[in-house]
């Protein structure tokens, strides 16, 4: 094969010169700029794959062992598809916290996330004092998850908590046992959650309110639209971008729950989560790290749904 | 019993008898023959055994130990009362070992147990705080604890047989110092009983007819928290005591019984008569917040660990710590109530065998860990920590409030003694996606048929690897 069709190679006269390759395009990379490159895209490449393509590669590979975190891993570890095929059929928690996952999304996606955007209109109106309205809801967005945790435990406390005894549950002995009941507890950690993510997807959006073009709102009351048709129809299609990102930030917040619902009860009795059964199996003193691997193998492949969507919007996009 | 303290720890199917003492003990309820076959699994931990066989340093006193240089501890005492304890040890320790300087690693108590895996295979320090039971057995087996058979020879004198027992792994070597240890039991505030002229119940019928008259007298008759999970091991553990016996207790803890077993289903059964007496929203209460209701007087009694006397002690008030008094749980009038079997958990310290400094330092360790089976050094410790009893023969008594003297019989007076359901199990069988889970779906309706409970209980047992 002719030089002239390859690419310049390192050792070639013309390396660095305009040469034609393959498809007929012209090389315009020096050696030095190749140099570069490969740096540039080698070195984010290495940590890329130090630290998160082998770390998940491990997690599926020690999914299929029973390795208990001494020593090293050995043949003798491996047991198949044992660990999936328990938590499957013989853990009775795999699947309440599957669905705590679901309920949780389905609650920041038709609750909370709805909400945000709402507010983002409100204050989007220029009503007085909107500086003011967004710090307060932004406020709780600059806690960490872990002490919104500690101040909701407190207010949801059964005896000595803010609920039962502002509505005097106390007295009447009528205590609603918000974080111990299994049945409620999810959605009480639902609102404290909530209580962050509005403040942050109303940052969010009204951030992209900010930058839609004024005209099309006036193009549309000269039409004869109301608030409401404005919105749906023109405001909410010409955001779209940030629709994507708020859906999936809703999408991330939900899979990676975790912070308030082991803060409350360790993630137990009603607050099963799928994160949760994998640190309480893997990294907590029972040591299970196989099994609480297959657990996070799983969420893995949760994940990878909505972030195949979001990149490939984002391709699409930049394209 | 002549000592004032002789607890039996740890126990199996199988027992010897102490000669001398009349006394059977149980031991090493986890060395049954297909444990053997496991251990002999362990390629590598049959070459540590070896090696242990071949290295054990002859025990004349003056060799183990040394003076001055350094060492250090890993310590999971992070609450401000006991870390005190343990730096006036440390203070105590300097300046009679000539000056060793101690470098005292603290670490958040539930970060250091989640943690102990990695920390033990990683750097850790040459000594490590840890319990008895189960959970020092398995890390002795792992190969990740140095045996200390020296140190106990020059020390076992000022032990009882209980507690040598109890510091034992599978393999026969000793490998931990107990220095403290504490009771389970029913509190209660002497004022309360007085002015209800409540009798200290002494069966199951008087016990729960105390708890109607508590009712009936607007008070929380049983004070029960479990948001944390593991206090309501402590009611399974002396119910299940009481009902079915030490041996069946171990042997469920340790996978020989099984948890269909209909001996179970009768505790969970008798443990419904209880709970109606229960603090309300007790899923949703941690135990600071049930010892409240009790020093408040809101509730009557209290089954709990002595350490319960923290919330008495922090509330401020000095009669509260007066007022605080104990009964042991009531007869069940089995077989088994003759056992007075009871939880009395013991703290203990170790050496670890991955530390990279423990090579220099082991004269040192071993010097404080002979240093901490002094009565005198546990007293030191017992005086900034009074939650917890020392272990020591010649810790003297007499400076023991009535509350401690109490707790120290009562733990003499049994004659089987358990470390508490999560120190004489698995640790991955009774976290909170495990036991301590299964045990609140169970009261959140305690009158269920838990036959289903039970088969999720024994699966998730059979799902854990072979230890």
């Amino acid at each position: 094969m002719a030089t002239s069709i390859t690419p310049a190679r390192e050792d070639s006269p013309e390396a660095g010169e305009l040469a034609p390759t393959r498809r007929g395009r012209y090389n315009v990379l020096t050696r030095y700029d190749r140099r570069v490159l490969m740096l540039m895209v080698g070195i984010p490449l290495l940590l890329e794959i130090i630290f998160i393509w082998w770390p998940t590669l491990s997690s599926i590979l020690l999914s299929f062992t029973n390795y208990d975190g001494v020593g090293d891993v050995g043949p003798q570890n491996f047991v198949g598809l044992k660990n999936y095929q328990f938590m499957f059929s013989g853990y009775t928690l795999f699947w309440p916290a599957f669905f705590h996952n679901v309920i949780w999304l389905a609650w920041l996606a038709f609750i909370a996330t709805p909400i945000g955007i709402f507010f983002a209109v409100l204050l989007d109106r220029e009503l007085r004092g909107t500086a003011f309205y967004q710090s307060v809801f932004f406020l709780p967005v600059v806690l960490s998850l872990v002490i919104v945790g500690f101040i909701w435990e407190l207010q949801f406390s059964p005896t000595e908590g803010f609920f039962n005894n502002a509505f005097g549950l106390t007295k009447a002995n009528n205590i609603i046992d918000w974080l111990g009941n299994p049945r409620i507890n999810l959605f009480a950690i639902l609102i404290a959650a909530s209580w962050r993510h509005v403040g942050y997807i109303m940052v969010i959006y009204l951030s992209g309110l900010k930058s839609v073009d004024p005209t099309l709102r006036e193009a549309a009351k000269v039409d004869g639209a109301n608030e409401f048709r404005t919105f749906f129809r023109v405001i909410f299609p010409v955001m779209a971008p940030i629709n994507t990102v708020v859906a999936v930030i809703t999408t991330i917040e939900a899979l990676r729950a975790f912070d308030i619902a082991f803060i409350v009860n360790q993630g137990k009795n009603g607050l099963e989560l799928l994160s949760i059964l994998i640190t309480n199996n893997s990294i907590s003193e029972a040591s299970l790290v196989g099994f609480g691997s297959a657990i996070a193998v799983i969420l893995l492949v949760i994940s990878l749904g909505p972030i195949i969507v979001f990149l490939s919007r984002v391709m699409r996009t930049t394209s | 019993m002549g000592d004032s303290r002789d607890p039996k720890i740890a126990g199996s199917s199988e027992r010897i008898l102490i000669p001398g003492t009349g006394i059977e003990l149980p031991v090493d309820f986890d060395l049954s023959r297909r444990d053997m076959l496991k251990i002999a699994g362990y390629g590598s931990l049959a070459a540590f055994i070896a090696a242990c066989g071949g290295t054990t340093p002859t025990t004349t006193s003056g060799s183990v130990t040394a003076k001055g240089g350094s060492m250090s501890i890993g310590s999971y005492l992070s609450d401000a009362v006991p870390k005190k304890g343990l730096q006036d040890v440390v203070d105590a320790f300097t300046s009679a070992n000539g000056g060793t300087k101690v470098k005292v690693n603290t670490v958040d108590h539930g970060t250091f147990q989640n943690t102990i895996n990695n920390y033990l295979q990683a750097t850790p320090e040459d000594i490590f705080t840890w319990f008895s039971g189960h959970r020092m057995r398995f890390f002795a087996k792992k190969g990740l604890a140095q045996p200390i058979d020296d140190v106990w020879n020059d020390v076992k004198s000022n032990f009882t047989e209980g507690f040598a027992a109890s510091v034992k792994g599978d393999d026969g070597h000793v490998y931990a110092v107990p220095t403290s240890y504490y009771p389970w039991a029913i509190f209660y505030r002497k004022d309360v009983f007085t002015a209800g002229n409540y009798k200290i119940p002494t069966n199951w019928d008087d016990f729960i007819k105390l708890c109607q008259q508590m009712k009936k007298d607007n008070l929380i008759p049983m004070a029960f928290a479990d948001k944390d999970g593991w206090p309501a091991m402590g009611t399974f553990d002396i119910l299940n005591l009481r009902m079915n016996g030490y041996d069946f207790h171990v042997g469920l803890c340790g996978g020989q019984q099984k948890w269909t077993d209909p001996k179970v289903a009768n505790v969970f059964k008798k443990w419904a008569e209880l709970t109606p007496y229960y603090s309300p929203a007790f899923a949703g209460l941690t135990w600071q917040e049930a010892a409240q209701q009790l020093r408040q007087k809101k509730a009557g009694m209290y089954l709990l660990g002595l350490f319960v006397s923290e919330q008495f002690v922090s509330g401020g008030n000095a009669d509260d710590i007066n007022q605080l008094d104990f009964f042991p749980f009531p007869d069940l009038g089995t077989q088994y109530d003759s056992e007075k079997a009871l939880d009395a958990p013991i703290d203990v310290y170790m050496l670890a065998k991955k530390s990279p400094t423990l090579g220099t330092d082991s004269g040192q360790a071993k010097a404080f860990l002979e240093f901490m089976s002094k009565g005198s050094s546990q007293i030191t410790y017992w005086k900034a920590s009074p939650g917890a009893i020392p272990t020591a023969n010649d810790a003297d008594p007499s400076q023991y409030p009535a509350l401690t003297k109490k707790a120290a019989q009562i733990v003499s007076g049994a004659k089987r003694i358990t470390q508490f359901f999560d120190r004489d199990s698995r640790p991955d069988f009774s976290g909170p996606n495990a036991m301590q889970g299964f045990l609140l779906r169970y009261l959140s309706s305690p009158k269920q048929d838990t036959s289903s409970l039970q088969g999720q209980m024994q699966s998730f047992w059979d799902s854990l690897t072979p230890e």
